[in-house]
């Protein structure tokens, strides 16, 4: 009656030995997690060379060509950071809600959202041209958090109250936030017929390091903008909050036992719709940092899909806030060569590959392969 | 039972020599020998963490030993996963249960076989499995859903899973533990029927008493190291048997101060109930509590005792009735309010919902103060404060753990009970909520846990004990309130056991025999 397990299908052609995949009774070693990380991000470039090798490229020189066009020089750095400093925002946006178990994939609407609510301040406006930068800023990150933060209270509402799945929801409400965002640069603040509002004044920019370039002529030219500091700063935020705060500790354990939380008397709904906030929120910062320090209007095409990398992004740092700075730096990387080298589409390529390879990791944290010889068994 | 003379001369079935197994921090079995004569019940005592589970993990393949080497009939086993141990015929039902509860009891057995190869042809495996329980004495419905079933049907699948992938050796890991007394009845009956027929047994428990019934030999770990290695039972006693477990004497009689009970704190009137599946649980159950009394609940699992406690903590609705405490009502009110009045509950499922299990001892400790001085400040959680707070706890209460960031699904049963034990008791509650507190403990903790229990009630604090042990509920209570089928039988104060037992089969108090008015203050 004892049957042998499943086997690999190795097994069944006739190899002078077999493989044998099995659970983990035991923790795998620390230092395993963050090697096979790294061990995914080397085999998606060996597998990414491969391919642009079997369409005739030179996997050596794209490789070259990308790490030229993203850290080659201070110029080019400057410019990944500005690629970095939204995933860093959507990545710390899904960090916390995926900590809470919320599948908040979302994050890309809450960025459109926060980024039509840091224009609406200036285009409605809320506030005369001439206001000083020292109060147009903080209010248009305001808004853009504000905003942000109710495209995160819908679902995570739904989901408190009516136990609709927030995957569902949040994926609806891209929709509806970029066709949002659409008629307004269409309709009602279309500069001169095109698809786009009209030139904030500078009062409304972000300072860029460039702008101190007068005093520090170093400076000239690099794009890099104060989201930079404000995306750091939101990183040890949220990390305070998860590990140092009353509420992260809450989070935390709802997100690794939602009955003993419930035992523990801390309210899972309440948190549900304040974690979407806050998750929502981080998203629609980033939305707001890039129209008022790269952009400076509202326009369409101002995410390459920077809510959707952000999942990635997050997943890749494990969701730890700082790692999640590290891993938007490369990605920022990749998604500026994509804009650098030709064929463009290999960079998002890798990113997908990447990705895959994250996941296929994981599947080593959770079984061990063990090979053995014919006749062992 | 006795153990009969031609065990002995036979080759031992399992024999373990030498294993060595080490953790972070800890040496959980050190150049431990074992061995398992044919057709014998060996049972495996030792302290909370000693490594009963670890060792026996090790035999069924989950775990690899560092260190050493395992026979099974004289033959070298080399085993690297359950599935290498059970075509040696080695089979472990586990301390905490591994079924897929959305599935049924035919596809959990079936689970992980090759057998049906292509299309799961359920009727018939049905069959064949309803005969094969039938066989075994091992009742079970095999289309049920586990989620449907009680712990001690739960138990019983596990056992069949492991029967029907032709276990000739089986290890149970506290198998006891989590069973009421005539369920506990049955499994030794079941158990004596497999020995029988020619298998045998190893049986991990805490509860020395059926470790004396049921078994041939014992081995004892202590440490990691064997402090006595087959050990004949017949002749040995319950002190005996202690003492090599714990190294010192162990007082079974726990030594109970008078104390005059104080005020009114807990009041439940006329609860009614729904369980999980929405059967009717309470039927109007009523009783109360006063200051600086430990007052049992006595009833045999499933009468509805779970979902009183939670009633009252507030983890269920009652759909009729109050709950009064101290004088305020708090009937239906969010968990939280229950806490901040100084209720705590030591709660029946503590892997489920008693634990956080990726988190830490400091994190799981502070569940309950986290939101309080000196823990948090404001909004801010003081981490030092919390983690001097937790060293403290694992010292006072003896937590085996390396460290106290270690997570807590890595504990050992009895030492992820006194993580809870610690966190409920320290609170000084002036309620407290025990359901099964000492269960899954070693004797020398179980001791600890009843003196910290009185101390609690010589303090002031009303404890409701919620337990299937009699014994215990005896030793501790100040009076006994029996339930059955969600309703309360009755209320006594003597110590008459017959008496309990009627009322927990469903005899109401005022139709037994001689009936008797119960003064209580
Ligand atoms: N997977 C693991 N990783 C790290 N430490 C572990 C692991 N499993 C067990 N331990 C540690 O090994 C020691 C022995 O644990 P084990 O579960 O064998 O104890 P036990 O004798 O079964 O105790 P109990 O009676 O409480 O169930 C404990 O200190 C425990 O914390
Ligand atoms: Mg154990």
């Amino acid at each position: 009656m004892a049957e042998p397990g499943v086997k690999s299908p190795l097994q069944k052609i006739r190899l002078p030995f077999s493989v044998r995949f099995e659970l983990r009774a035991t923790e795998p070693p620390k230092w395993l997690s963050p090697l096979l990380s790294f061990g995914a991000v080397v085999l998606a470039l060996l597998l990414g060379a491969i391919v642009i090798a079997l369409v005739g490229g030179d996997p050596w020189r794209s490789y070259a060509h990308i790490a030229n066009a993203s850290f080659g020089s201070l110029g080019v750095f400057s410019d990944t950071i500005v690629k970095a400093i939204p995933l860093i925002f959507v990545g710390l946006a899904c960090s916390i809600a995926f900590r809470m178990k919320l599948w908040n994939i979302g994050a890309e609407g809450q960025f459109f959202l926060g980024a039509w609510g840091a224009s609406a301040v200036v285009l409605i406006p809320l506030i005369s041209e001439d206001t000083s930068r020292w109060i147009t800023i903080p209010m248009m990150i305001i808004a853009g958090m504000a905003c942000g933060a109710l495209w995160g209270l819908i679902p995570g509402l739904l989901k408190a109250k009516f136990k609709v799945n927030e995957i569902i929801s949040t994926l609806m409400l891209n929709y509806i936030a970029v066709a949002w965002n659409n008629f307004f640069i269409f309709a009602i603040w279309t500069e001169g017929g095109f698809q786009m509002s009209k030139m904030f004044s500078k009062n409304a920019w972000l300072p860029r390091l460039t702008d101190f370039s007068k005093e520090v002529p170093a400076l000239r030219g690099l794009t890099t903008h104060f989201g930079l500091i404000l995306a750091l700063i939101a990183a040890v935020v949220v990390w305070f909050i998860l590990y140092r705060s009353r509420w992260g500790y809450e989070i935390r354990l709802i997100g690794d036992n939602p009955k003993a939380a419930n035992y523990a008397g801390i309210s899972i709904t309440r948190n549900t719709v304040l974690v979407m906030m806050l998750s929502g929120a981080l998203a629609g910062l980033a939305g707001m940092s890039e129209i008022t320090g790269v952009v400076h209007r509202l326009q369409g095409a101002i995410s390459p899909g920077y809510g959707f990398t952000g999942i990635i992004v997050a997943w890749l740092a494990k969701l730890n806030p700082f790692v999640v700075v590290f891993v938007s730096v490369l990605f920022g990387a990749l998604i500026l060569a994509g804009r650098e080298i030709q064929p463009s589409g290999i960079p998002k390529m890798i990113q997908g590959i990447i990705l895959v390879c994250l996941i296929a990791t994981d599947f080593f944290l959770r079984y061990r392969v063990r090979i053995m010889r014919r006749g062992e068994e | 039972m006795i153990e009969s003379p031609q065990n002995q001369v036979k080759e031992p079935v399992v024999q373990m020599r030498g294993i060595v197994k080490r953790f972070p921090g800890v040496l959980a079995n050190d150049h431990v020998d074992f061995s398992l004569a044919d057709g014998e019940i060996h049972a495996l005592l030792g302290e909370n963490g000693a490594g009963k589970s670890t060792l026996m993990n090790i035999l069924c393949g989950l775990y690899r030993q560092d260190a050493g080497t395992i026979l099974v009939d004289g033959r070298l086993a080399d085993f690297y996963s359950p599935k290498d141990a059970i075509k040696f015929g080695i089979g472990m039902v586990h301390q905490h249960f591994m079924l897929v509860p959305s599935q049924t009891v035919t596809e959990n057995i079936l689970l992980g076989l090759d057998k049906p190869r292509f299309r799961l042809n359920l009727r018939h495996y049905d069959q064949e499995i309803a005969q094969f329980s039938e066989r075994f004495g091992l009742k079970v419905d095999p289309s049920a859903k586990i989620w449907q079933l009680s712990v001690g049907e739960q138990q019983r699948v596990e056992i069949l899973k492991m029967l029907y992938r032709g276990a000739r050796v089986l290890i149970m890991d506290e198998p006891t533990a989590v069973l009421a007394p005539t369920e506990i009845e049955e499994l030794l009956q079941t158990m004596r029927m497999m020995v029988s027929e020619g298998r045998s047994i190893i049986f991990i428990s805490h509860k020395l008493q059926e470790v004396m019934d049921i078994s041939d030999r014992v081995t004892v770990l202590q440490r990691g190291k064997v402090t006595a290695a087959g050990l004949p039972v017949a002749g040995a006693s319950r002190q005996d048997l202690a003492r090599l477990m714990v190294g010192r004497d162990v007082i079974f009689h726990v030594e109970k101060a008078k104390v005059q009970p104080g005020e009114m704190m807990l009041e439940v009137q006329d609860i009614w109930a729904e369980n999980d599946k929405g059967l009717k649980a309470l039927r109007g159950a009523s009783l109360n509590l006063r200051a600086g009394e430990i007052v049992g609940l006595a009833g045999v699992a499933g009468n509805g005792q779970s979902e009183l406690a939670e009633v009252i903590t507030g983890l269920r609705k009652s759909t009729r009735g109050k709950v009064i405490l101290h004088g305020v009502e708090i009937t239906n009110q969010p968990v939280s309010t229950g806490i901040r009045a100084g209720v705590s509950h030591i709660p029946e499922d503590r892997t489920h919902v008693g634990t956080a299990p990726n988190l830490s001892i400091t994190d799981n400790v502070i569940m309950k103060s986290y939101n309080r001085e000196p823990l948090s400040h404001g909004w801010v959680l003081n981490m030092f404060a919390a983690d001097r707070f937790a060293k403290g706890l694992k010292d006072q209460y003896e937590i085996v753990v390396p460290s106290t960031s270690t997570p807590v699904r890595l504990l050992s049963g009895g030492n992820l009970q006194r993580v809870i034990l610690a966190r409920e008791i320290s609170s000084q509650p002036a309620i407290m909520i025990a359901v099964q507190p000492t269960r899954g403990l070693d004797v020398g903790a179980i001791e600890g846990v009843q003196k910290l229990l009185l101390a609690q009630r010589e303090a002031g604090a009303a404890i409701l004990l919620i337990s299937e042990e009699l014994e215990e509920l005896l030793a501790l209570s100040d009076r006994i309130y029996v339930i059955y089928g969600g309703e309360i039988m009755g209320e006594t104060a003597d110590q008459d056991i017959d008496r309990l037992g009627m009322m927990m089969t469903g005899t109401r108090m005022e139709d037994l025999a001689k009936p008797e008015e119960v003064n209580h203050g």
